[in-house]
């Protein structure tokens, strides 16, 4: 197991690592480039001006020197002004002017050219508001996947399982960008139940009136493949022989379902689960765009529309962070639940 | 607005329906009809019609590819035509100068919804199926040798797909759809590289079977290789010798995001489903009469994964519908102006506490055309398990 483990990290490392040299490659292209120093001059400057100081602020520097500053394992340099004396790379940040070790593994995510302050500040306050989100979407979304698929799953075939069926495939169909505007319409719009809005859940703190439509748009399109899978693995270990011959010994439906089934059910969307979160990560973005709440997605949205190199490397870092632990997990997680596949 | 008229609701219904729809309904009933008549005889497809499921995934997707098909004709008004007058207009409101109504209402640019949105069905349905017909042979190219030589080959390719699959979509997006990019050149190279996939695949299926006969087999890599100078000139080049479609530099960084973020998904399943077929017996057999590996692989073994393949391609399109209106949701790529349901979604979404009925027609369509593909897979799914 401890093994298996350490594997499974190593791999993960090693994926970190390479795309984080192919995000890094694409967000320092050179158009990228030329827009950022034009905005940080002035909107007029000729090509020697923008040529020259990308020079000076160190953006020419050979690549896998620029990405080992940026990870932490070479050193940075201050930039220069046009006479080579050292000046402060970016004063809001207020960045050494000594060449000194600073990057990812020091915790210096560097500094945010949009929001004027480092990233850091940024980012973290915003992943928090994104943490929140997602709580509440698991809390809704998860126990009603469940019980759709476990209740599907129960009688295959039946009238409720057709039913149930349904649902989850229209919930499927309906991503968050169009169930977003459905659920605006009615409850928002129409029926005026909540606000169509989060925007004041970002500083006034959530509540059910502002909170509950991004939640419900977010947690539609999840649960209807959870529920999917829900159903498969209950229809699977319905069919089972050791569920028969509780049938058989006389056990009630309810009794066996509940003890003996629901267990070994459980264990495939365990997996589906966690592998959910990737998937949810693009549908904050859409929701935190579409009721303007200020979290992880409305920063990654400001950064790539802004050209905000270091705010958008962040970005992409932890976000891929996320899909690689909740994958280990998942693999940990499965490998622990299901004794069939422990062996190796 | 006080000057304009408005349909009633119950004439609006009457006019989409009879009035602007009837060609759909035309060939929708005889396509079905016929369909249904001779479904003994059509296999598979002939076998949906037993399912209710089947049918309603059938006509909620004929439906939109005959809107597709006769958009010019169904949708009054031009998509892109700004008529000032009908900004924001209610549905219903009737444009003076050609006496036609909005039936929808009209967008914050003055433009008739409705046709929009029949509009933009011509380009999901154009982009999807082919994105996600790319996908698949880049998938089950690549898939292939991957589940069936196993060790390094696999542990190579897997994890390159991992690579693709550890990122977020909408990343993946942000970072490959941009007018930077477009500028770079990065799209013409990779699509250069997708439509590489199919030509292997093709040449090496035919070579394979019928290098015995070599007068068929250089009729069929002919056919392949015209059919390898139309996508190369058309798509990588932008200069289509037929002008069947056009594409733009932006159209294609789209195509080329949407390929780049599907294939690993098929590439895994196709992967899978070869390390399952691969320890039959006939698969011994051909190994045993020393068959060469890619003949077992594109003959023997991929003829037997059609079943879950052909359902994977079916919730693939809406799957690929819903990254096209992530897109247009973002406006990454599409032409600001775009009567595609992704911007038209976006740009209803902005003004959605004022006006709803520019953002519900679009919202709607693409959510009957997703659900269509993910009824039709489920009854394909049900009638496969059946044999």
């Amino acid at each position: 197991m401890i093994s298996f483990i350490l594997r499974r990290l190593g791999v993960m490392v090693l994926t970190m690592l390479c795309l984080t040299v192919v995000v890094f490659y694409l967000v320092n292209l050179e158009p990228n480039l030329k827009k950022l120093a034009l905005s940080e001059t002035n909107s007029r400057a000729t090509p020697e001006q923008v040529e020259s100081w990308l020079v000076r602020y160190g953006y020419r520097e050979p690549f896998f020197e620029r990405y080992g500053q940026w990870i932490g394992v070479w050193p940075k340099h201050s930039a220069h002004d046009e006479n080579g004396k050292p000046i402060q790379r970016y004063t809001y940040c207020n960045s050494s002017l000594k060449p000194q070790i600073s990057g990812i593994l020091e915790g210096d995510f560097g500094c945010s050219t949009k929001f004027r302050t480092t990233v850091a500040k940024k980012l973290f306050p915003a992943l928090g508001a994104t943490a929140i989100l997602m709580f509440w979407v698991m809390v809704c979304m998860v126990p009603s996947a469940l019980i759709i698929g476990i209740l599907a799953g129960m009688r295959e075939g039946s009238r409720t399982d057709r039913t149930l069926s349904v649902i989850s495939i229209a919930s499927t169909a309906t991503p968050e960008y169009v169930s977003g505007v459905i659920f605006t319409v009615i409850f928002a719009a129409w029926l005026g139940w909540f606000n169509g809005s989060a925007a004041s859940a970002t500083f006034q703190g959530i509540t059910f009136y502002n909170f509950t439509l991004p939640v419900i748009t977010l947690a539609i399109y999840g649960m209807g493949y959870i529920a999917r899978m829900t159903r498969a693995s209950m229809v699977e270990v319905m069919t089972a022989q050791y569920i028969r011959t509780a049938r058989l010994k006389g056990l009630s439906f309810s009794g066996v379902v509940i003890k003996h089934a629901l267990r070994n059910a459980l264990i495939a969307p365990f997996t589906v689960i966690m592998l959910q979160f990737p998937w949810l990560l693009t549908g904050v973005v859409v929701v935190e765009i579409m009721f303007r709440y200020q979290g992880f997605g409305y920063i990654l949205v400001s950064a790539a529309g802004n050209n905000d190199i270091d705010l958008l490397l962040g970005c992409s870092l932890v976000s891929v962070f996320i899909v690689l632990i909740t994958q280990l997990i998942s693999d940990i997680g499965y490998a622990f639940l299901n004794p069939r596949i422990r062996v190796q | 607005m006080g000057h304009l008229h408005f349909l009633t609701w119950p004439e609006i219904i009457l006019h989409v329906i009879a009035f602007r729809l009837w060609p759909v309904w035309l060939s929708l009933a005889i396509v079905m009809g016929l369909s249904y008549r001779y479904k003994k005889r059509l296999g598979l497809y002939g076998q949906l019609y037993d399912t209710g499921i089947g049918v309603v995934g059938i006509f909620i997707l004929g439906f939109w590819f005959f809107c597709a098909v006769f958009s010019h004709y169904v949708s009054p008004f031009n998509p892109l035509g700004q008529i000032a007058v009908m900004r924001n207009a209610l549905p219903g409101a009737i444009e003076p100068q050609s006496g036609h109504a909005y039936l929808f209402g009209g967008d914050r640019l003055a433009r008739d919804v409705f046709s929009r949105m029949i509009d933009g069905s011509r380009i999901v349905l154009l982009i999807a199926p082919l994105a996600t017909l790319v996908a698949l042979t880049v998938g089950v190219t690549l898939g292939l040798p991957a589940g069936y030589f196993g060790r390094k080959t696999d542990s190579v390719l897997s994890f390159l797909a991992n690579l693709v699959l550890a990122f977020p979509v909408i990343l993946l997006f942000y970072l490959l759809v941009s007018p930077e990019i477009v500028q770079t050149g990065l799209p013409r190279i990779t699509a250069g590289v997708f439509f590489a996939f199919p030509v292997i695949l093709g040449a090496l299926a035919f070579w394979t079977r019928y290098s015995g006969r070599p007068v068929l087999l250089a009729i069929q890599l002919a056919i392949v290789l015209i059919i390898t100078y139309w996508l190369y000139s058309t798509f990588v080049f932008y200069t289509d010798p037929l002008h069947l479609i056009e594409v733009t530099p932006s159209t294609l960084n789209i195509f080329v995001a949407v390929v780049f973020a599907s294939s690993p998904g098929v590439f895994r399943i196709v992967r899978g489903l070869v390390m399952d077929i691969k320890t039959r017996d006939y698969v011994a057999a051909a190994q045993t009469r020393g068959e060469n590996p890619w003949y077992i692989m594109i003959w023997e073994v991929l003829p037997n994964a059609r079943g879950p393949l052909i359902v994977d391609a079916c919730l693939r399109i809406g799957y690929t519908t819903i990254l096209l209106g992530t897109l247009g949701f973002f406006g990454l790529g599409m032409p600001p102006e775009s009567p595609d349901w992704g911007t038209s979604i976006k740009d209803g979404s902005e003004l959605l506490r004022i006006y709803i009925h520019p953002a519900l027609p679009p919202a709607i369509a693409l959510m009957s055309f997703v659900l269509g593909l993910n009824l039709l897979a489920d009854a394909l799914r049900e009638q496969s398990l059946k044999d």
